[in-house]
């Protein structure tokens, strides 16, 4: 028992010190190494400024932006508190899960939007950065009409934005919103200079 | 069409783990693999083992049990004073008692229940400390314990069924690290974050707002998290989080990898008893019960989802995307939610309370059936032959001959033991639930309403007697009493089945072989294949079924929302 004792202690020590420290220190390394843009958070720039992270969602105020998936209302932290990712539980059955839809859609169709599935519903990390293509060209024609741009040009920004199945089979199909605004944005800036 | 892709490429890529890590950690097991013995042989000196002396199992389950002792303290310990450790950027204080005592037993017993928010919780330091260590040590310890009861099998009138030490400083050193570590660097090139700076303040001028994104050492804990099947994930969001689990690739490498390791043990096992067909048929009663749960529930995800449609506004063609991640698609984020509530990992890559009823009820069940298909690293093989020990017996009592499995004869003994490691997670389950909805403190947990309610409380408990951790995340689970009786739940469930494998290795090693003949009942059969499933499915429908309806079949059939 008690060399049992002495034995698992000095083991911790030993995991601790490789497993735990050694392990993440290496890690860090060799990511700062090799991928040093997406290991520190995959962070966007215009310029100098950094405007976002590609991989977690911001909330966009419509119509002059698209807009991502319904989840900013449901985060749970302060402002300039960290953002806590993880979605309301709703069950399948839910009423307010129902409400929640409905409020959704009617504040889409306001803007002149037709909802879509992946505009009305809330995701699963409440960061999650992409839509649907689908829900990006809904948006087409209300974008167009707020920043005074042709149609055909905003949908060709949008097709030109939409990412496939990962090596042809993974996922799903998707349109990174900061990406698409970040598209939207430079081309406008382009144009008026 | 392209889902059916993903099953082909998991298939494949599960088949390469099986032949080849399979062999591998039979060969690493049996002392044959060498090459890092310059790192090993210091640490046995420090400990004072020596490498080549064996354990009875009664030895090999104390030293088991007290340094899963201390490996609880020291996650506990390492929770209570984060605030004057280091790596603390966000001065997190310390974690409360309750809590720290929910979370140390469950990255010790391989549970990886969470009742934390990650990113507002665990400072850096705790984080890859305490639980990533454990994320390593509890699977290693797993795995050691299915490779102790499967020696029991092989060996003929043996004391002793190998050295725990040796055991999970092997399975640590040459399984676990070097796939971790290059996985790891995978998840990172996608896109998860890997950084000891902490959170950023971004602010968009573009769109005039502001945010403060958590950030930390993700990537190569997410690895570990699910090459080990612990599941317990730096985010609260876990893998529906960018930053853990960035792309549909990532996706895709973190159900393979929560699938590897179990789907080899079952060709270690048939390799170390001499007998490839008897792993062959163990893996076959696991693929088929697997793949019908993948089956159905993903049939289920692909359908609307009830309260959206009843908002009677968008049509939802891709299936029920509410809590989903658009780059995943509901299809995959079921295959790895299957995955990994049949394996003992519990991560998920979405909402689980917001699966349609019957998606949810492939979750809960699939962690009904005894977590075996194919089960967590060690504990789905060693639960497996649990109930293939039962399920010889059940075939003995057929035909009026004592029961023989691999060449041992299955006698009283080894079928109480097997029978008390079958029945413990059921009565586990049964009676704390049965508490929870009797007391008020229980009772104020869930945050939906109806049979939804029932279901969540169910699953909580289910999750962590399997040591699953996955949550149907609607319980609001960070009280005194879930915190108490969980860490109860999470111990019995792990420690009370161990202790019978250990104790049936050590008498099954103890025993000699008995000559196969005519009257021989095969094990490496497709007739042995459905009477084992039948067994799992009996035993698991008995116990669970009125329950169930209670739950999602009761919801799955009522009209209109609550």
């Amino acid at each position: 028992m008690l060399a049992n004792l002495r034995r698992s202690f000095l083991l911790s020590l030993v995991f601790l010190a490789f497993l735990g420290l050694a392990y993440g220190y290496a890690g860090t390394g060799v990511s700062m190494l090799f991928f040093r843009h997406q290991a520190e958070g995959s962070f966007v720039k215009d310029g100098q400024a950094v405007v976002g992270s590609a991989e977690i969602e911001q909330a966009w105020a419509g119509p002059k932006w698209f807009q991502g998936r319904p989840d900013a209302s449901l985060l749970t932290n302060k402002p300039n508190q960290v953002v806590v990712s993880g979605t309301q539980q709703w069950g399948p059955r839910s009423k307010a899960l129902e409400r929640f839809v409905a409020a959704q859609a009617s504040r889409l169709e306001k803007e002149g939007i037709k909802p879509t599935n992946s505009l009305v519903t809330n995701s699963g990390s409440l960061v999650d950065p992409d839509i649907s293509p689908a829900g990006a060209y809904a948006q087409v024609d209300a974008v167009a009409k707020a920043n005074h741009l042709p149609v055909a040009t905003v949908r060709a920004l949008v097709a030109s934005h939409v990412h496939g199945r990962e090596l042809g089979f993974l996922g799903a199909p998707y349109v990174n919103v900061l990406e698409l605004n970040m598209a939207l944005y430079s081309f406008e800036h382009h144009l008026h200079r | 069409m392209s889902y059916f892709w993903v099953i082909v490429a998991l298939v494949l890529v599960l088949g390469i783990a099986w032949r080849f890590l399979g062999s591998y950690m039979e060969a690493v097991f049996a002392g044959r693999v060498r090459y890092l013995a310059w790192a090993e042989r210091p640490v046995y000196r420090l400990i004072g083992v020596d490498p080549d002396v064996e354990q009875p199992w009664q030895r090999y389950a104390g030293a088991l049990i007290v340094f899963s002792g201390m490996a609880l303290l020291f996650t506990y310990a390492i929770q209570r004073l984060q605030g004057s450790l280091p790596l603390n950027p966000q001065h997190l204080g310390a974690v409360p008692p309750a809590l720290a005592w929910n979370t140390a037993v469950s990255f010790t017993t391989n549970t990886n229940w969470q009742n934390y928010a990650g990113e507002t919780t665990m400072s850096y330091f705790s984080q890859m400390a305490a639980l990533t260590v454990q994320q390593f040590v509890s699977a290693a310890v797993g795995i050691a314990v299915a490779i102790a009861l499967v020696r029991g099998f092989a060996r003929r009138n043996s004391p002793t069924i190998g050295n725990f030490w040796v055991d999970i400083v092997r399975c640590t050193l040459y399984v676990l690290l070097p796939i971790a570590f290059a996985a790891g660097f995978v998840f990172v090139g996608e896109g998860a974050v890997q950084t000891l700076a902490g959170p950023v303040t971004v602010h968009d001028f573009l769109n005039s707002t502001t945010q403060v994104i958590a950030r930390g050492p993700v990537g190569f804990m997410e690895s570990i998290k699910q090459l080990g099947t612990n599941g317990g994930g730096f985010f609260n969001a876990n893998g529906s989080d960018p930053f853990e689990d960035p792309s549909a690739l990532t996706n895709f490498l973190s159900f393979a990898l929560i699938l590897s390791i179990p789907v080899a043990l079952t060709y270690t096992f048939g390799k170390m008893v001499g007998n490839r067909r008897q792993g062959v048929a163990l893996l076959a009663a696991m693929a088929i019960l697997f793949g019908a749960w993948v089956g159905f529930s993903s049939y289920a995800e692909h359908q609307p989802n009830p309260a959206v449609a009843a908002a009677h506004v968008v049509s939802q063609p891709q299936g029920n995307m509410v809590g989903k991640e658009v780059r995943f698609g509901p299809m995959q984020t079921t295959l790895y939610d299957i995955a990994s509530t049949q394996t003992s990992t519990g991560s998920v890559s979405g909402a689980n309370d917001s699966f349609t009823p019957i998606g949810g009820f492939g979750l809960l069940t699939g962690m009904m059936l005894g977590e075996v298909t194919p089960g967590g690293v060690g504990s789905g093989l060693y639960t497996i032959l649990l109930f293939a020990i039962v399920a010889v017996f059940i075939g003995g009592l057929m035909i009026g001959r004592t029961p023989e499995y691999l060449g041992k004869k299955i006698q009283a003994k080894e079928v109480k033991l097997a029978s008390f490691g079958v029945l413990v997670m059921p009565l586990t389950v049964l009676i704390l639930t049965g508490i929870a909805v009797s007391v008020h403190a229980g009772r104020a947990g869930p945050s939906n309403a109806g049979p939804h309610a029932f279901t969540e409380i169910l699953y909580a408990f289910t999750s962590q007697a399997n040591n699953n951790g996955s949550a149907f995340a609607g319980l609001s689970g960070d009280t005194p009493f879930y915190n108490i009786l969980g860490g109860v739940a999470m111990l019995l469930g792990r420690f009370a089945i161990i202790v019978p494998c250990l104790a049936l290795g050590g008498t099954l090693a103890a025993k000699g072989a008995v000559a196969e003949n005519l009257g021989t009942f095969r094990t490496d059969t497709p007739l042995f294949v459905g009477l084992l499933i039948g067994v799992i499915l009996i035993v698991g429908g008995l116990t669970f079924f009125p329950a169930v309806s209670l739950g999602p079949i009761a919801e799955q059939l009522s009209k209109g929302l609550f």
